[in-house]
């Protein structure tokens, strides 16, 4: 593990595996450990994933980001910093969002793409549901199809602080918020076209919170072609729900691709 | 001390079945239930009601602002405001002559300034007010609650309290700097700031900032000089830990124990006998504990809303406690008018036995401003009139004097000293 410096915070970098670099944005409440997903994907890439702010390993940065363009900036400080440029990018959830916002913005950033349910789009007909406004007992069901699985994710891991765990957790929730509230169209229908590398979208057939259905509203407007591809069910959460599944269908495309 | 009475208006026509049938009063209350017709009968009780508080003696009369609400009907206390800060009518002016006390405050408690673009509109509107009312105007700044501020209004729960800040910088130095002048603020951009009307009172109104229970909260007043007021539906009993957590804060600070630097607010029902009041006020305060604070917890904690300080102090906003609660069927289910009573969350009885309880709150949590509610739920104007005078005659009097001596109240409006009178003109026939 390693730390690079962003405007005064130190975001960590989590590093393993052999082969040419595959940058990973994560999904809502990040990464706390090194789970089943990241071992798969490692064992065939050298898989960097770095922290976005607010998330865990990700410092408090995000009090200082106000606005999408802010979010953008600081994500592609980190991908260079992580020595990412040029590499091949994997994205999930608000990961996905920033990933195929520098993918649009700063082509030459990402050589590959993967979006694993994205957040970015919104079509009121369908809504992407508001996973902040939810009681606690309701939402391992809402971001796995095995809420079971969601839970263990939740846990504090063994040696940890029991408090310093659940400001963390709510320190990613915060994060996300920052990044989402409160869950609308954020304006990137209107750079998906710019989109031309090759890419992937991936989405768990049971998504609770941004549809499936999306997949296609993501492919139209992209700049080129995307394959689509369903782990059947999964929910949001595919790396927790289906950790072999999804990591499999990553690297089948990045395989492919190549 | 100064004893304010205070209006939520709530909406008084909410069904029998409210709590079994509907998830929410808050943010998605079924607007089914709402009839205009009933609640222009509702607007025009209340306003009579904060009037006869004005004309019966009270200090100050107070309203707040809630969205999307049933137990609060007024987005904009603004605008009640106004018609409380308009010239006395003759019957206020008998009532002021007559008693020879000074024409009630209006507290207004408040505007949460970050739901406001500009925020300079909460600068313009409380100036206009305060000259309206010849400077009278208390001026209240809540965050806001999440239900109102992040669900209703969809303000960013991580971001809502650096705007509530930065708009609380501008508003104030928008009553005080003399000269226009530039706002590059983190995010407001204004190039010409130059208010117009300003407040009557100099350097400002008094600033009450109704908070739940945040250390942030409670230096930031410190800090500031400003009012501290607990908004507590909970009663005295659930008041003590935060107020004594103020005061603690205080004294760790270096500040005075000033009773006026705290507000807090109070449920009362006051009756002839005991026997009378727990008679009167049963239903209002079974309607008002278990429909209007029947608040989803899916609306009670968006991330980032409390701070990290806050989380870590476990010292949480007793809106949050209130829905959480409501999700506890055991915890908060149904109170029982006995429990409501027993738990101090209203203080039923006598004058004689509410004026000796009051006294002991305000002594025991050292408050100089006592914010009450004498109208509260579905209580009728009627009621709420009876409520109010019989608590203005008999128990007020046993109260006024406490702490006048010994502290001085420097957060109370200095209002002109020869204000206009109404001055109606007769019809020609």
């Amino acid at each position: 593990m390693r730390h690079v410096q962003i405007g005064g915070e130190a975001h960590r970098v989590w590093e393993r595996g052999q082969g040419e670099g595959l940058g990973l944005l994560a999904g809502m409440g990040g990464f706390g450990s090194w789970t089943p997903f990241l071992e798969c994907l490692s064992g065939e890439r050298r898989v960097v994933v770095p922290s976005l702010p607010g998330f865990p390993g990700g410092g408090a940065g995000h009090h200082k980001l106000d606005d999408l363009l802010d979010w953008i900036g600081v994500t592609l400080d980190l991908l260079e910093k992580a020595g990412l440029a040029g590499s091949d990018l994997v994205g999930h959830g608000p990961g996905g969002l920033l990933a195929a916002e520098i993918a649009a913005l700063s082509p030459g950033m990402v050589r590959k793409l993967v979006l694993i349910a994205p957040f970015g789009l919104f079509d009121p007909a369908e809504p992407v549901a508001d996973c902040f406004a939810r009681r606690a007992s309701e939402i391992p069901s809402l971001f796995c199809a095995q809420p079971q699985a969601f839970e263990r994710d939740l846990a504090c891991p063994p040696g940890d602080d029991e408090v310093e765990w659940q400001l963390t957790r709510l320190r990613a929730s915060e994060a996300a918020a920052r990044l989402l509230w409160p869950i609308g169209d954020l304006g990137l229908h209107k750079r998906l076209h710019r989109i031309v590398s090759p890419a992937l979208l991936l989405w768990g057939s049971e998504d609770r919170i941004v549809p499936a259905s999306y997949a296609k509203r993501f492919a139209d407007a992209m700049g080129r072609r995307p394959e689509i591809r369903s782990v059947e069910g999964a929910g949001h959460r595919v790396d927790l729900d289906a950790p072999e599944a999804t990591a499999s269908a990553i690297l089948s495309f990045l395989r492919k691709a190549a | 001390m100064k004893i304010l009475w205070f209006h939520l208006m709530p909406y008084t026509d909410l069904p029998d079945d409210f709590k079994k049938k509907h998830p929410s009063v808050w943010v998605d209350i079924d607007s089914r239930l709402f009839d205009p017709a009933k609640a222009h009968r509702m607007y025009n009780d209340f306003m009579d009601e904060l009037e006869f508080a004005a004309e019966s003696g009270f200090d100050g009369v107070c309203v707040n602002e809630h969205h999307q609400n049933g137990y609060g009907l007024m987005p904009s206390p603004n605008l009640i405001a106004a018609s409380l800060a308009m010239t006395p009518s003759p019957n206020l002016l008998a009532a002021v002559l007559a008693t020879t006390t000074e024409n009630a405050a209006i507290a207004l408690c408040g505007n949460s300034l970050a739901l406001y673009n500009p925020p300079i509109r909460v600068a313009e509107e409380f100036a206009m007010l305060d000259c309206i009312s010849g400077g009278r105007l208390v001026a209240g700044f809540p965050v806001g609650t999440p239900m109102d501020t992040c669900y209703a209004y969809g303000m960013n729960p991580s971001q809502l309290r650096q705007r509530y800040h930065e708009a609380h910088d501008l508003i104030m130095k928008s009553w005080q700097d003399p000269d226009p002048f530039v706002w590059n603020g983190r995010f407001t951009k204004l190039r010409y700031v130059n208010l117009w009307p300003r407040p009557i009172q100099k350097p400002h109104p008094p600033i009450w900032i109704p908070g739940g229970g945040s250390v942030e909260t409670w230096q930031w007043c410190a800090e500031l000089d400003y009012v501290y007021a607990y908004l507590s539906y909970f009663g005295y009993q659930a008041g003590q830990a935060t107020m004594h957590g103020f005061w603690e804060e205080m004294r760790r600070l270096g500040k005075d124990r000033n009773p006026f630097r705290a507000g807090f607010l109070q449920f009362v029902g006051v009756g002839e006998s005991r026997e009378e009041a727990l008679d009167l006020y049963r239903e209002s305060a079974e309607y008002f504990y278990n429909r209007c604070l029947h608040v989803d917890a899916r609306f009670a904690a968006p991330p980032g809303y409390t701070s990290e300080a806050t989380v870590r102090s476990k010292v949480v906003s007793q809106v949050l406690q209130a829905a959480v609660r409501a999700t506890d069927a055991r915890a908060f289910g149904a109170p029982s008018f006995e429990e409501i009573v027993s738990k101090g969350y209203v203080i039923v009885g006598s004058p004689d036995e509410v004026a000796q309880q009051l006294r002991e709150v305000a002594v025991s949590l050292n408050i100089g401003q006592l914010m009450l509610l004498l109208q509260f739920g579905n209580m009728g104007r009627e009621l709420a009139f009876y409520n109010t005078e019989l608590f203005a005659k008999r128990v007020m009097p046993q109260l006024r004097d406490l702490f006048e001596d010994e502290w001085e109240n420097r957060w109370w409006p200095k209002p002109l000293a020869d204000p206009a009178l109404a001055r109606p003109r007769e019809l020609a026939h």
